[in-house]
Order: C-alpha cells, then structure tokens, then sequence
C-alpha cells in the first residue's frame, strides 16, 4: 500500500479518538488536585473598590482565593501581545496593562476578576459565588464605530480608545488612479464578530514541585514552547528550563488556543502559593463564550476604481477594526500585516491604500480566528470586485479574468510578492464543476418553485506559511517564526520525529510520517511524530496560519537529508565503497554496480553499533536536528462558487451547490486537505448565515454566551461540497507545499453573500444573513418595487 | 451521597454520588471512562452522547441516580474483543474526525440512528438525525459519508 506523498492513507491518530482513549487536558488528574473556578466581571466597565471573602468553613472546601493583589506582591507581568504596529504618525501602538487577574479595574463582561481553588470543582464553583466583589459601574462602550467617541476611557495610555491608526499602501498615487477611473463601485461592509468554539473547552492543569523547583502546566495549547516561552520571560514565572508546558490532545483550535491566557498563568502560578497541588481548571462552554479570544469585528468602508473596460486601477478602504478590551498575544497583526497585505486579491491592482484603525471596546480580546485578517481582506475584495462587475455589467467571471495576476513573481503595492499560481486554470475547473452555463436555467426553474436562485464566486488568496523571520522582524513580530524537527532513527531503525508544529485535529501524525515513509522507504507504521511538550522538543513555533505544512514539514525534510547524508556515509564504511557510489532508494544503501545492497535499518543498527566507521570521522548515532526558516510566504489561492436558494415566504437560505477548487501546491494526503476545506467551508457558512457575536450595547452584557444563543453550523446548514484541485508548486520551500488550513474559511463568507446578494438583487447585506435578515430585505424590496 | 450500581460496557460497577452528580460525571471522575465529553452546558453539542438501556441520551442531562440499575454504553464499550464497531470503521475510513472530541457522541448518536432508523439512510435523514451533534472541525460531510457507510456495515 502506498503511504508516500499524495496517499490518501488513513489517520494513524483516529485508533486513541474512536476508542475514547484520547488525552485531552480535561482527561488528565494529577495526584492531590485541587479545582479552580473563576470569579468573573458581571460588568463592561467597573473600578473595582473590593473583595471580600466569607468565612469559609471546612465544608465549603476552599483552598484559596487570589486577586490581582496576590499577583502583584508575587511581580507576575501581566498578558501581552506580541506584534509591535506603528501608527502613521510613528507612534507605538497603546497597549494598556492585561494583568492575569484584574488590577483596580474590570474591561468587559467576562474579565477575570479573582480565582477559588477548592477541593473539588464544585466547591470552587459554589465559593466563587459566595466571593463579594463591589464594583464601581463606569460607562462602557462595546461598538467599535462608537468606541472613538464614547464617555467610556478603557486605558488609560489610549486617548479615544484608539490602540493605533496604520497605513499600508501609497496614497497618492491611489487618488491619482481614482481620479483617472472610470467608474467607482463603493461598499460599506460589516465583517461580523464570531467566536471560535472549538469544540473542547479551553482547560489547564499547572502543578509546582518544591522539591526541584520545577513547574508543569498541561494546556489546550497551539504551541506549547511559546507559552513557555512568554510564561518564562514576560509573566516572569520561572526560567525556561524549570517550567514544562505539554499540550496533549486538543480538541481543535482555529487560532483561539494560539494565544497565552489568563487562567493558565493563574494555575501555575498559583499552584506554588497553595504548596505546590495541582490546580486545574476546565472552562464552562459559557466561559469559552466569555473569555476565549474572538475574531473578526470590522466595520469598513471601499472603494474600487475601474477604467471603462473593467480593469481595476485602484482600491481603497478604511477599516475599524475592534481589538476588544486589552490586546491580546497577536491582535495587533491580525487588522494589520494579515489584512491590508492581501487586499490585491488574485487582480493586479496597480494601487492601493489602505487605512487601518484599531480601537478597544468593552469586549472579550478580538485576536486571530481561522485565517486572520485574510477573511476580511478576501471578504472586502471578492464583494467589491463581483459588485462592480454587477455594476458594470461585465459578467463576475470575465471581470475577475480581466484582472488576474498571470506573471509571476508578482509584486503587489502592499508588501506581498505572488510566487506561484495560476487563477485562471482555479477559476476555469470551477466554472466547469459549477456548471456555470446551466445557472441560468437551474435559476428559472427555481423561479416555478417560487425560489430566488443566487450565484456567487469568490476567488481568493492568503498569505500562509507564516512566515520569514527576518520579514516579519521588520514589520513589528516579536518573534521569529520558523520551526523545527528533530529526527531520531532508533537502532532497529524506527524513527521518532520530533516536531515544533501541534496537531489538534490537522493529522500530524498521518501526514508528517508520510513524508518520513515516503524519503526513507520505511514503513508507516515506523515512524511515530511526537509533539506537544516542551521536555521532548527543544522549541517550536507551534501551529497556526496553515504553516505546519509548509514550514513545519519542511524542518523535517531538511533533517532527513541530513540524516540521509549521515546514513550514506555509513553505508559507504560498512559495504566499503566510495560515498558517491552510494545509491539510495525505496528505504535501501545499495553500491553502485554491484550487488551490495544494506536496508536503511542495517544501517542505523551499524551507526549505533558503530563497529564499522572511524569514529573520529563520523559520529556514532543516527540523529539529526534542522530549523528551517522559510524564504517567502506561501500563496494558496483558488476559486469558490456557491450557488443559494432563498424561499421568499420565509427568508431561509439553502446552499444548494458549492464548488471549491483550490491550490495548495503539493498535496500531501488529498483526503485530509479535502477534510480542511469542508471545514472551513463550514465555518465561512456560519459566518455568512447563523453565526454572530452581540453584545448589548445599553448593558454591555454578552447576549450570545451560549450555544443557545450563537448558532452554530449544524449538519442541515451546509450541504456536502465538490471539490476540485489545481497545482502549481510553492517554489519557496522544498516540498512545494501552500497550506490548507484555512482557504474554505476565507473563502466562504464571499462565496454566500455575492449569491445572495444575486438572488436578492440587492447591494447591500449583513452577515449573518439570517431568515429575518432575509425576510426584513424581501419585504423592503417589495415596498420599494411598490 | 446515594449508593449506585448500574451496568457500564457489559461491567457492573458501582459509587457513591451525590444527588446532583450528572451520569457524565460519574462515567468521567467515577469510573474514568474519559472517551465521553463535555463540551457545553447547555445540552446542545452531543460530546455526551452515550445509551442507557440502548438508547442514546445526552449524559450531560441525566442524573447518576436516575441511571441507577441501568445498562449503559459509552465509546469505550463499542468495540468488541478488539474488534472495532463498523461504525467506528466507518468514521476512519471516510475520515469522519479530526480532532476528536465530537467523535464519541457522533459514533454513539450514529449507532443509535442506525439502531432506529435501519442500515439505508439517505443524506437528508443523517443530516437533519445529526441536529443534536455540533462538530466544529470537518463541516459533516465525511461524517455523513461515514454513518452513510457505517449503517450499511452493521
């Protein structure tokens, strides 16, 4: 069976998840815990004038209860985000202090104010409700077009609640082509708040061991080692080396456990204050609701400038984006370098500019979700192109081929430089999937069944494979963002890889080891990725931005050919040839010309044994180590048709039809990507049509805090997809590879409302475009048609 | 605390539990049967998902003492002598999971639309069963697939 590149070889991770012997967090008890439970702001915006405990009796099986009082005599730094914007006028972006439990004041419903820890997690709960909080009740401001000019003052650093106002792109010459155009499409566009809901709630278990000194934190984490990381050097806990943070199973992530949190600083800090029991704490769906970073949240203004044949001459817009109440670990980038950079579309936009203002409201943290930043971009860009088409009377398809980038590489006005693609062979596949042809008859046939039928495209691309160290150094990262993997060949030649890139539903273990079997010829079921904990891999940058492909598998490639190299030299020794006599292949050291032939575990038992080489030459051992650090970001693109039927009585929308071709360069395990893409697809649906984050803007209070007021894609919502591939290689990293994480995702929302706007004949609409919304539009069309 | 003994995966086990201890606490802390899980408070997500006297309840809503004397299944029990269910066959075959944490209540909601509803089942009826299951990660079109592919198995 072949379990090389491009198999569509089963998981090797499903065995443990369809037997019920996962290991996520909340699955894991350590000897002696005890519980945590959060005390939790019922305010926007409040001073905080006291805490008072009861008497506690032994029954109520209190521990302990800390507040930011307790974090502050122990010097612990509070949450930070670690991406540095610039305002255009060079001034630093305004991030106000994000304690790990308040200090004096409490920003948003939800604001981790104190913590219980109790016998068992009942008793925290029941104590946390018996802590008396007095807070003084200031003015709040949770909309972020109003946050600029609200009463409410949030930090005190940010004057008007403004964290920055960025710039990216020339302005000039963007008016200049402005004045040159033809026609002018403008939109104003909401690109609503969701929350993430993974489906396992965030959770932690931190633990202190007087004895050595020595911390342990398990964590729903995308990358453990940067936890650590921040943990170490920012919250100032302990050093890197006497903290261990593991992050087992997780049950998924979509950029909401990328970020380091509160309540997982607060056990393991205070694990130590309570003589060392663990502590754990497991989220409530409510508090997942509550406190779990959110995405999205733009409020913008475009415009697109066209010559009178339809080629687009300039875009631009000026976004509002709502960072919520603090900044959190990669806010500032997502509105910003995630955004902006990718508003040229798959078109070549001779100039764009772009103006970006981040603004904090009395809101759980706005950070990065499922493709940050480039949803929003693709959302801005597909809606004005297919709106300007519409405008211009040009058909969506012919306008979008108008526009393409054909030559590569490409250098766009906003940073980004195109490696590879080939949009027109993504669109034309679509269109033939689609059948676009018979949609004006499918539309008239729905039409008999008192139906309005929609088409809608969107043809996008992302920045993935975050990214170049040195690139993003300079555009404000704190961090650099390569990985790492270390391959060790054990002496009976089974291969432990270990791996800086986490795995929380993408099928790590399947794919990365059909790299290993598929460049060393060894068996599948050899080779064993291991990820997840800071005492087994040295340091990785974890997993997020579809780069684990791209950037993480590369690192284990550049380690194979070394341990290729390393095992060729061996074999050279052992078979007593000359090392460029070696050949290699399908998992065999043979001499060239002759019969002499070793199999790939011969030759890790000979490096071990190591009976056979000069030792003062070669190193006993098979084991290598590789960073690699890509040269570009990769460029996934494709195109994405959905087609709608909308029932005028009732407002409900079906998706009766979606295509999706895409290019993700190598294709690694095709049945994997397809599962990514349906994925994302469905959580773009969810945007565009049931999903919606509101806050009370009279209260402030958080009316969607449960899965009975956020609506989540269900099975009926989304129909099964088709999907299509097309292939040009990424020529900046070996194995070709784009990434695929998150194209459905930043696709979709488009896709749904450029069909629904079709069928509604309509401009304007808002996400999520439900039945009312729907209806509300039907009926305003028909007074007006009246 | 109330003494119970109930039936789990053919095993008769029992505990001490309090009056409001839900089933899935008691599968979890009790019994450390960690496959069933929690993932809202509200009874929507179908994480919990397991049959009590053969049919599919969400633990997460019933008390350990209204389950007193009661068969129950969780993930762990559908496999048998090392032989993996054909639904769960299923779900890896068609790549029906992804991270996992939905999977126990979709396999055990799966079982039961089966067990109800007979081995063809077409798209819509899986689509509109599933109602009670949220999955965040592979958008159901390969868990359609797999209960589509598991029913005929059984």
């Amino acid at each position: 069976m072949d379990t090389g590149i491009g198999a569509r070889v089963r998981r090797k991770e499903d065995h443990r998840f369809i037997t019920g012997k996962g290991q996520y967090t909340d699955d894991i008890n350590l000897k002696d815990q005890t519980y945590a439970y959060f005390v939790r702001s019922p305010h926007a915006h409040a001073t905080i004038k006291s805490i008072k405990e009861p008497e506690w009796a032994p029954e109520d099986g209190v521990v302990a209860v800390f507040t930011g009082e307790h974090v502050a005599e122990d010097k612990i730094g509070g949450l930070i985000c670690g991406w540095m914007i610039h305002s255009k006028d060079g001034s630093p972006m305004k991030a106000g202090p994000h304690p790990i439990l308040a200090q004096g004041k409490a920003r948003y419903v939800g604001d981790h104010v104190a913590v219980v820890i109790a016998e068992t997690k009942e008793q925290a709960k029941a104590a946390a409700a018996r802590v008396d909080v007095t807070y003084g009740v200031l003015p709040h401001v949770v909309d972020v077009a109003k946050a600029t000019k609200s009463k409410a003052q949030i930090h005190d650093v940010a004057p008007d609640n403004t964290v920055f106002e960025w710039s990216l792109g020339d302005k000039a010459a963007t008016e200049a082509a402005f004045q040159r155009a033809h026609h002018v499409t403008k939109l104003d566009l909401v690109n609503n708040r969701l929350i993430p809901n993974a489906m396992e709630p965030r959770a932690a278990i931190g633990s202190y061991d007087s004895g050595s000194d020595h911390y342990t934190l398990y964590t729903t984490s995308q990358n453990p080692h940067v936890a650590r990381l921040v943990i170490s050097a920012f919250h100032g806990l302990a050093p890197e080396h006497k903290l261990r943070v593991i992050a087992p199973d997780v049950g998924g992530g979509f950029g909401s456990k990328i970020f380091i949190y509160a309540e997982e600083v607060v056990c393991v800090w205070a694990s130590k204050r309570i003589g060392g029991r663990p502590i754990k704490w497991t989220a409530e769906r409510t508090e997942s609701f509550l406190a779990d970073a959110h995405g999205r949240d733009h409020v913008t203004h475009a415009e697109l400038a066209m010559d009178k044949d339809g080629h687009i001459l300039g875009l631009k817009c000026h976004t509002l984006a709502s960072m919520g109440a603090y900044l959190s670990t990669f806010a500032s980038c997502v509105p910003t370098y995630l955004y902006a950079t990718l508003l040229s579309g798959q078109y070549a936009i001779p100039a764009i500019y772009a103006e970006v203002d981040a603004i904090y409201t009395n809101t759980a943290p706005v950070d990065a979700y499922r493709g940050a930043g480039r949803p929003e971009a693709t959302y801005l860009v597909e809606r004005i192109v297919e709106t300007a088409a519409r405008e211009m009377k040009i058909d969506p398809a012919e306008f979008r081929r108008r526009n393409f980038v054909t030559s590569f590489p490409h250098q766009t006005p906003v940073i980004m430089t195109y490696d590879a693609g080939d949009y027109d062979a993504s669109l034309k596949k679509a269109l033939e999937i689609a059948d676009y042809k018979g949609f004006p008859a499918r539309k008239a046939a729905a039409a008999k069944q008192g139906k309005l039928r929609g088409i809608g495209f969107a043809n996008y691309i992302e920045a993935c494979g975050i990214a170049p160290s040195a690139a993003v150094g300079s555009l404000g990262a704190g961090v650099g963002l390569w990985e790492s993997a270390e391959v060790r060949v054990n002496p009976v030649g089974t291969i432990e890889v270990l791996t800086g890139s986490h795995s929380h539903g993408q099928g790590h273990e399947t794919t990365f080891a059909q790299l290993v079997s598929d460049r060393l010829g060894v068996d599948i079921n050899s080779v064993a990725i291991v990820h997840g904990d800071t005492d087994k891999v040295q340091f990785g940058m974890g997993t997020y931005g579809s780069r684990s492909g791209a950037v993480g598998m590369s690192a284990i490639s550049k380690a194979l050919d070394k341990v290729e190299a390393k095992a060729r030299k061996i074999a050279a020794h052992v078979m007593e040839a000359a090392e460029g006599d070696i050949e290699f292949k399908n998992g065999s050291f043979s001499v060239k010309g002759t019969d002499k032939k070793m199999a790939f575990g011969e030759v890790a038992l000979a490096a071990y044994v190591a009976h056979k080489f000069p030792t003062s030459e070669i190193e006993p051992g098979l084991k290598e180590t590789a960073f690699y650090d890509p040269s570009n970001f990769t460029f996934p693109a494709g195109c994405h048709i959905c087609e709608v039927e909308i029932d005028t009585e009732t407002g409900v929308t079906e998706i009766v039809s979606w295509t999706a071709v895409d290019d993700f360069g190598t294709v690694i395990n095709p049945m994997i990507v397809e599962g990514q893409v349906h994925g994302g697809i469905t959580q773009g649906i969810g945007q565009a049509l049931t999903e919606g984050c509101v806050y009370d803007s009279e209260s402030g209070q958080l009316l969607t805090g449960s899965y009975m007021d956020y609506c989540m894609p269900r099975a009926t919502d989304v129909p099964s997809f088709k999907l299509g591939f097309t292939e040009t290689k990424c020529p900046s990293n070996p194995l070709g590879m784009k990434g695929c994480g998150e194209a459905g995702a930043i696709a979709a929302p488009a896709a749904v409302m450029n069909a629904m706007t079709d069928a509604l004949g309509v401009k304007d609409l808002a996400m999520p475009a439900s039945p009312h919304t729907v209806w509300k539009t039907l009926q305003a069309t028909k007074m007006a048609a009246e | 605390m109330s003494a119970i003994s109930m039936k789990v995966n053919g095993k008769a086990v029992c505990g001490a539990v309090e009056p409001r201890t839900l089933l899935v606490q008691f599968l979890r802390e009790n019994l450390g049967l960690t496959g069933t899980h929690v993932g809202c408070d509200t009874s929507q997500c179908g994480a919990c998902v397991v049959h009590v006297n053969g049919t599919a309840i969400k633990s997460c809503t019933a008390l350990a003492v209204a389950c007193d004397g009661a068969e129950v299944t969780t993930v762990e029990g559908l496999a048998k002598n090392g032989k993996l269910h054909p639904m769960q066959e299923a779900f890896r075959e068609h790549h029906g999971l992804q991270c996992g944490f939905c999977t126990p209540g979709m396999l055990m909601a799966a079982v039961d639309l089966v067990n109800r509803k007979g081995k063809t089942l077409d798209e819509e009826t899986i689509r509109h069963e599933l109602e009670g299951n949220i999955c965040r990660c592979t958008g159901y079109h390969n868990i359609v697939k797999a209960i589509q592919a598991g029913a005929e198995n059984m």
